[in-house]
């Protein structure tokens, strides 16, 4: 039987920023400790001196020439967002009152 | 001399390419085909999120203008293409399949649909997918299930199951679909298309919505190898938008597919054979095999022996590349936003509570565990080490064998429900395709006959890095000795 590591969802939720109800909270619990039980096979395997790769294939970042471009007009970047005035996002006051 | 709608929907993309450029039939003519068969049939297949009959004649009459003009863009000018609702197009729908971006229209063309557009391709519609290709059955979309065309009681598979459930059945010559651990090849198996892995690099990834963006490629599916092949030269090529893409010179696949060449030698591997592979599927992994010998080519057994390793190890790298890629979804910019919020930090949690399904909530917090401090070392940075293994294991197998054969997967189509309340049955289904995209190699997934329910058999060819025209002249073997042309019904009533 493999090892069931425990699951503090709660923290978890809140790393993700996102908002559970206490039903998934319940079902998420059991299936990651469940995924993360299945990943314990990785612990055992001798990876002492193995280089981890990031990506497929190492190739060195091309950077593009340094030349100005025409960037978007405001309306075109703000066209999808769920609020906005004189070419602002709108957001709820993020500032606490004194 | 035209062409009735049977034999348009029946033609590949290059065999309509060729009759526009005879003049035996325009771009309005073959859209108007494919159009009715979908709007016919595709209540049925759930292939399509979006799919608007104006916009695409639209497209299809400027196409045959600039034939009558001899401005044509390219060979393919003309030639439907529809695409997953992941790849960018401009004033076009990038939900993705999620609540989250819901009518979300993309303000930019990415560079694999700028490269359709320039060869003056018609975009097609707007195909489902599992939520931000999270899945394999394409059960996970937040507004509709896709059915098997074979049969509407199982899945098509997943992510791309709209791409490979269109092309099944009739409602699209071709199309592009992305994969992250087989979401390509396993929906392209369950549903008798011929679907293209292309090694990581060869695509550009600019206006494709990341996932986990060490392993996405888009690539496409189609009726044949050769359509499959062209398709991936018009998309293919270095992307200074991508500093992923790979920089150098590729021969066109569609090009080497037509040049001279001997048989080789496939490597078998054995752990692709154990339990859990359905009797049905290994009967016609020996027929494919056997294929292979008349065809002259030499099987070889070979190991890959970090093979059980590569599940795990895919599923820690995904969640956590993709908890870091999905925090862009916040309820601020350009999402779906909460009416519920209390204040400015609680607007994070409650939109993207109602925007993301269970699926991709549960992996966000997977990812945020495997990276979270004092589990970093233990789990992201051990699966990284631990591909490099996987990877090693087919460099050393490609020092014997061109390319090597495996089942694209261990049953076929499974039921629709069958496997939804079960995360890691579902993670199973991607066992011989995931370790593909850790090694960053490329492969397609060939259709090769039917279980005796009729649903359809898949089989893999991996090949070496940027050996896509050299695989695909072993596929095109096979094909060419044993065409697939068996039909699901309801193309056959099209």
């Amino acid at each position: 039987m493999q090892e069931r590591p425990e699951v503090d969802i709660d923290k978890l939720a809140m790393l993700s920023r996102i908002q559970l109800t206490e039903a998934e909270k319940e079902a998420f619990s059991a299936q990651l400790s469940d995924i993360l039980g299945f990943f314990q096979k990785l612990q055992e395997v001798d990876v002492e001196g193995i280089r981890p790769m990031a990506h497929p294939f190492e190739v060195e970042p091309e950077l593009r020439e340094d030349v100005a471009a025409e960037p978007w007009a405001a309306e075109r970047s703000l066209s999808n967002a769920p609020a906005s005035r004189d070419n602002q996002i709108v957001v709820p006051k993020v500032v606490e009152d004194a | 001399m035209g062409m009735d709608q049977s034999a348009i929907l029946e033609a590949s993309a290059l065999a309509l390419a060729k009759a526009l450029h005879n003049g035996d039939i325009t771009s309005r003519e073959i859209c108007q085909a494919f159009l009715d068969a979908a709007e016919k049939g595709d209540s049925e297949v759930g292939a399509f999120l979006k799919l608007n009959r104006e916009t695409v004649l639209k497209s299809a009459d400027a196409s045959d203008e600039r034939r009558a003009n001899g401005s044509e863009l390219s060979p393919l000018d003309g030639v439907p293409v529809a695409l997953k609702d992941n790849i960018a197009i401009e004033g076009e729908t990038l939900s993705c399949a999620s609540k989250i971006l819901g009518e979300f229209k993309s303000p930019y063309t990415g560079t694999v649909a700028g490269r359709l557009l320039s060869a003056g391709m018609i975009p097609f519609g707007r195909l489902n997918m599992d939520e931000f290709a999270m899945g394999s059955s394409t059960e996970n979309s937040a507004f509709q299930k896709t059915r098997n065309p074979w049969n509407t009681e199982h899945a098509p598979g997943g992510s791309s199951g709209g791409s490979a459930a269109a092309v099944a059945s009739r409602f699209c010559p071709w199309t592009l679909g992305s994969d992250t651990g087989g979401s390509i090849r396993q929906p392209a198996a369950f549903c008798g298309v011929v679907g293209l892995k292309p090694t990581y690099g060869r695509v550009s990834r600019f206006g494709l919505v990341a996932f986990a963006s060490s392993l996405d490629q888009i690539g496409p599916l189609g009726r044949s190898v050769e359509d499959v092949a062209t398709l991936l030269d018009v998309i293919s090529g270095h992307d200074p938008y991508d500093s992923t893409s790979y920089p150098g010179d590729l021969e066109p696949a569609s090009v080497q597919l037509h040049m001279p060449h001997e048989p080789g030698t496939l490597g078998v591997p054995k752990e692709y054979f154990g339990e859990g592979i359905d009797p049905e599927i290994s009967q016609h992994m020996e027929k494919v095999a056997n294929a292979y010998r008349d065809l002259g080519y030499t099987i070889k057994e070979i190991s890959l022996p970090h093979t059980e390793l590569a599940v795990p190890t895919y599923y820690i790298i995904a969640t956590a590349e993709a908890s870091s890629n999905l925090s862009r979804f916040d309820g601020i910019r350009y999402t779906h936003r909460s009416e519920k919020s209390k204040d400015a930090i609680d607007l994070y949690y409650q939109s993207r509570g109602e925007g993301f399904g269970p699926e991709v909530k549960r992996r966000v917090i997977l990812g945020s565990y495997v990276l979270s401090s004092g589990y970093y070392d233990a789990y992201y940075k051990r699966a990284q080490q631990v591909r490099t293994l996987i990877r090693n294991d087919f460099l050393n197998a490609f020092k014997e064998v061109d390319a090597i054969l495996t089942p694209t997967t261990p049953t076929p189509a499974f039921k629709i429900g069958e496997k939804t309340d079960d995360p890691i049955s579902m993670y199973l289904a991607d066992i011989f395709t995931i370790s593909v995209n850790l090694a960053g190699l490329p492969a397609v997934s060939m259709p090769c006959g039917l279980t005796e329910n009729r649903l359809p058999v898949g089989f893999q060819l991996i090949g070496q890095p940027f050996e896509e025209g050299r695989m695909l002249q072993i596929a095109q073997a096979y094909e060419s000795a044993h065409p697939f042309k068996d039909h699901p019904e309801i193309a056959s009533q099209a």
